[in-house]
């Protein structure tokens, strides 16, 4: 698990139910209001859901059941340039895709273990299936 | 739903079925993993790049949908809104509220809002209390009457009453930034010391 104190990103984490992050390899709990930081890993539990908003404007919210990885955020509030990756480990998330992906495609890429998705200023919806492996 | 549907099969037929069964199983039953284009807003669609280990796929048409096969190509998935609804609704429910922006005016020369700002203040200060979590950046602004030093002095005074207003409803003061830009960003351009109504205002953009 990657540190966590590099903390470029400034979202806003609105939970709901069961929402730990895992930052450094210890997990907290994330009430409504919490931060996350690139190197996160968002997980809820069965009865849990999180939406995050990103500096950039860009909306990720997951369902229950469903592991999170924000494996990079840089963004330029000047430029709009910069770059988000993110890794849905497990369960299922939406996306509305914000200023990163609007100034340039190539900024925003969303991992499952199955595929990489690449984003033209959209909304989208992920699932990814329970490892069985 | 994404599932293949299961159905009882007479053991008389297993065989003839074992071929389809098995293409079924290579073409279908993938990973439990899907991708969906939903609806943009205005209009705009947007495209989704779908990039497995052995082949890509292009969503750009709403609900279109694929999903990653055995073999690894991504291969298009039949949906409907109905059905994509269901399978996610929880992380569509718990999508944070849009960002959004909000306009107050200002009576000349002062803090106070116009008698048209006044009775939209109220409903507009409910809906971003409405948000658990917001992230509040409030800009004032003025006209081009009187000297820049004083509109920048006069811009920040609006901005930081607008805070202090959202602060007795009980939004913490963390999580409101307040700026003055004086009279450098007119909504309408007009020459120096000209009163203009429309650019006597505070833009509170809400996220």
């Amino acid at each position: 698990m990657r540190s966590a104190l590099i903390a470029l990103a400034l979202p806003l984490v609105l939970a709901v139910g069961a929402a730990s992050a895992e930052a450094a390899g210890q997990r907290l709990p994330a009430p409504v209001g919490s931060v996350v930081h690139q190197g996160d890993l968002v997980i809820t539990g069965a009865d849990g859901s999180v939406g995050i908003t990103f500096r950039d404007n860009s909306l990720l919210s997951v369902g229950p059941d469903s592991v999170l990885s924000i494996d990079r955020f840089v963004f330029n509030s000047t430029t709009h340039l910069g770059a988000f990756e993110s890794s849905l480990k497990q369960g299922t998330l939406a996306v509305v895709s914000g200023k990163l992906a609007k100034q340039s495609p190539e900024a925003m890429k969303v991992k499952t273990p199955a595929a990489i998705l690449g984003v033209r200023g959209t909304e989208f919806l992920v699932r990814t299936g329970p490892s069985t492996n | 739903m994404f599932e293949p549907a299961r159905r009882r099969t007479d053991p008389r037929n297993l065989v003839r079925l074992a071929p389809l069964a098995l293409l079924v199983l290579a073409g279908c039953a993938g990973r439990g993993d899907l991708y969906v284009l939903l609806p943009g807003k205005g209009g705009h669609n947007g495209a989704l790049i779908v990039t497995s280990g052995d082949g890509q796929r292009v969503l750009d048409q709403p609900y279109a949908a694929a999903r990653v096969s055995r073999t690894g190509s991504v291969e298009a998935v039949a949906t409907t809104e109905a059905e994509v609804r269901r399978a996610f609704g929880p992380a569509l429910a718990a999508q944070p509220g849009r960002p959004v922006s909000f306009y107050l005016y200002f009576l000349a020369d002062t803090d106070e809002f116009t008698p048209e700002s006044k009775q939209v203040v109220t409903q507009i200060f409910a809906e971003i209390a409405r948000r658990p979590a917001p992230d509040i950046v409030i800009i004032g602004h003025t006209d081009r009457v009187g000297p820049v030093p004083y509109n920048d002095q006069l811009s920040l005074k609006r901005a930081e009453r607008v805070r202090e207003d959202l602060r007795k409803l009980g939004i913490p003061k963390v999580r409101i930034s307040v700026a003055g830009r004086g009279e450098r960003e007119p909504e309408v351009p007009t020459a120096d010391e000209v009163p203009e109504p429309r650019n006597r205002r505070v833009e509170i953009n809400v996220r």
